[in-house]
């Protein structure tokens, strides 16, 4: 296990290398002036154009200077300098301030996840062919048919605006209060995958053969299904909701942009509008990072879950 | 049509297990498929009984029945009575059934490695009878689930008690699932088709293995195989399964040197020989029938050789043979006398 998690770190070394360097290249290779995009609207004199060329390695053409400043940003990024975005602030702090927000409304979101789809999922897998089963099935076939798009501003309007159960908006130092619309909406995608995959594997595992052993051994059925049944189903929910949280972590850009939540997706998306290369080439080599730890820490929990599998 | 309770020595205070007149269906969607049609069987204390039918003669089911771990739906039990200790099990609560169940009556199965829990080890799971059955403690169970790993002769049991099931070899994980049907010192012992996933060598070992723990511990067993082989050895008497009905029933002995039905000679025939050279393997011709649509009169009759306008009309009932043997055939007594020959 030791040995397979020290391949799997090495590993993402070479995966976190190739991702930053392709988004690099994507973001800057169709760029025309740097130097312009970094001034806006105004202009820019020759002496500044002079500074920047040479602060940034510019003169370099071609491919070899492409890796020049590749390197060039990998060296202080391997420094903990994620650099300046073209507004001038550090995206370090850009990311210190909206990853706490991303990271509790991806718990609100899992929360829901766990709680109403994980519970209806068993009882729909444990009651099948009923009417809670037919109708969740229902329901989540509804929930996974609406895009994020449309459901989050339906959510928003219906909630927010028409029944102001909610605020509306989260604004820029939002409360739990305000996360927790956005959090169900983010996590009710979640939540009926979850439903479906809680559901099939109770299902399955209730025909399985040592169910029939367990009950020939005389043991009660509510401990049949609470120990043996639900010990074995909830393994690969688990590892979904181990990978959802990854997914989760790297923020939510339609949810964040809609309920204007000042998270990691709500500044992705600004930097990708105002074409701010060094500020969605930052996020995203943060993004690459917590990506690659969370599917190393499902694929670990994996394998404590269930004593068939074992890495060498 | 009712059929008699096969006839057999009687014991002064009843049989330890009785099955009368059992039929159980299966309700699907493409129809009702009668699995069991009017068994009836019996077991005494300390004896073996073994089984014998193809896949899907009901043999499974019905053992399934005794234990009440039919999955209803589809499975009904349609009518009969399954009595243990003189007790209908059928008309007991389920709470009642639930006691019966692997302290009276224990079950074990053919695929151990399936029919174990994947993600416990297997002391927990032989100790988790005990404790939710018998009130033991964790260290309690513990204990005497490494005895009874000693008792089905695992190696090392002390230390194999954390292993999963997937660790062991396939005759180890059958013990394991002997183990766990001794751990409430049951009356019976149910073993459906034990050695059937098991490599040949390995085969004879378990059988040996539950003839002994059946001798030493005194239960009374039933065996369930499609194995004439296997059953040579440890039964003592046999009931031939064809269809949902017993078809054939008698003494080990006298079975296999005269059989009284074509199914059972046709089983018989089949067995390859070694002493016999140059012959082609016998087989019994056509395929077990479609229990939604069973054959009228006999069910047998589409593959019998000794057929006659008499078998596809009418139901043969259990014909008594002198020796206390029955047979389910209109031509018992001349099948007995071909095979005797």
């Amino acid at each position: 296990m030791f040995r397979y998690i020290l391949r799997r770190l090495l590993q993402m070394v070479l995966a976190f290398f190739g991702t930053t360097l392709i988004v690099y290249a994507l973001m800057f290779a169709g760029q025309g002036d740097p130097i312009q995009a970094l001034a806006g609207e105004r202009p820019v004199t020759a002496a500044q154009r002079a500074y920047l060329t040479e602060k940034y390695h510019l003169d370099a053409t071609g491919v070899g200077g492409f890796f020049y400043r590749y390197f060039d940003y990998v060296k202080s990024l391997l420094q903990g300098d994620l650099g300046q975005s073209l507004t001038g602030r550090q995206i370090g702090d850009i990311l210190q301030a909206a990853w706490p927000v991303t990271v509790k409304l991806a718990l609100i979101a899992l929360a829901v996840a766990i709680i109403f789809g994980v519970t209806a999922g068993v009882v729909a897998g444990i009651r099948r062919a009923s009417i809670f089963d037919n109708s969740t099935l229902v329901l989540t076939l509804l929930v996974l048919g609406i895009p994020t798009i449309v459901l989050a501003p339906l959510a928003q309007y219906l909630l927010g605006v028409k029944w102001q159960l909610f605020p509306p908006t989260a604004g820029s130092q939002p409360t739990f209060y305000a996360l927790l619309l956005p959090g169900i909406v983010l996590g009710s995608l979640s939540l009926a995958t979850a439903l479906r995959l809680t559901r099939t594997s109770v299902a399955e595992n209730l025909r399985a053969d040592y169910v029939r052993t367990a009950r020939s051994k005389g043991l009660v059925k509510r401990r049949i299904v609470t120990v043996h049944v639900l010990r074995n189903s909830l393994i690969p929910v688990v590892t979904f909701l181990g990978v959802e949280l990854g997914n989760l972590m790297s923020g939510a850009i339609i949810t964040e942009g809609v309920f204007n939540i000042p998270g990691v997706g709500f500044n992705l998306f600004r930097g990708i509008r105002t074409e701010d290369g060094p500020l969605v080439v930052g996020i995203v080599s943060v993004l690459v990072v917590v990506y690659l730890v969370s599917n190393l820490v499902v694929d670990v929990l994996y394998a404590v879950l269930d004593p068939r599998i074992r890495y060498e | 049509m009712t059929v008699e309770p096969t006839p057999a020595s009687t014991p002064a205070d009843g049989h330890l297990l009785e099955l009368r007149d059992l039929h159980v269906e299966f309700r699907t969607n493409e129809g009702v498929a009668r699995v069991i049609n009017g068994v009836s069987y019996h077991l005494d204390a300390g004896e073996t009984l073994a089984v014998l039918g193809e896949s899907g003669s009901g043999k499974s089911v019905t053992a399934q029945a005794i234990m009440g771990i039919l999955d209803t739906p589809p499975a009904f039990v349609r009518s009969g009575q399954i009595l243990y200790r003189g007790q209908d099990l059928l008309t007991g609560s389920e709470e009642q059934r639930r006691q019966v169940r692997g302290k009276e009556i224990a079950m074990i199965f053919q695929d151990a490695l399936s029919a174990l829990n994947p993600v416990f080890p297997v002391g927990w799971q032989i100790g988790e009878t005990l404790r939710q059955r018998a009130g033991m403690s964790r260290g309690d169970a513990r204990r005497r689930a490494i005895e009874l790993m000693d008792l089905v002769k695992i190696p090392g049991a002390a230390k194999r008690i954390g292993d999963y099931p997937h660790q062991f070899s396939g005759g180890m994980r059958q013990r394991v699932m002997i183990a766990m049907a001794l751990a409430l010192d049951p009356k019976v012992l149910i073993a459906d088709e034990p050695t059937t996933a098991l490599d040949v060598t390995v085969q004879a070992q378990i059988m040996d293995l539950l003839a002994d723990l059946r001798r030493d511990l005194n239960m009374a067993m039933i065996l369930i195989t499609h194995d004439l082989g296997v059953v040579a050895g440890v039964a003592d008497r046999i009931a031939v399964m064809y269809a949902g009905r017993i078809v054939e029933h008698a003494d080990v002995r006298s079975l296999y040197k005269a059989p009284a039905h074509p199914y059972t000679k046709g089983l018989l025939e089949s067995i390859p020989r070694m002493d016999v050279r140059g012959q082609e393997l016998s087989t019994i011709k056509g395929l077990p029938p479609n229990l939604m649509r069973i054959p009228s009169g006999c069910p047998f009759h589409p593959r019998c050789p000794y057929v006659q306008q008499v078998c596809v009309d009418v139901v043969p009932h259990d014909l008594v043979l002198g020796d206390g043997r029955t047979s389910a055939c209109h031509f018992a007594q001349e099948v007995r006398d071909d095979s005797a020959r």
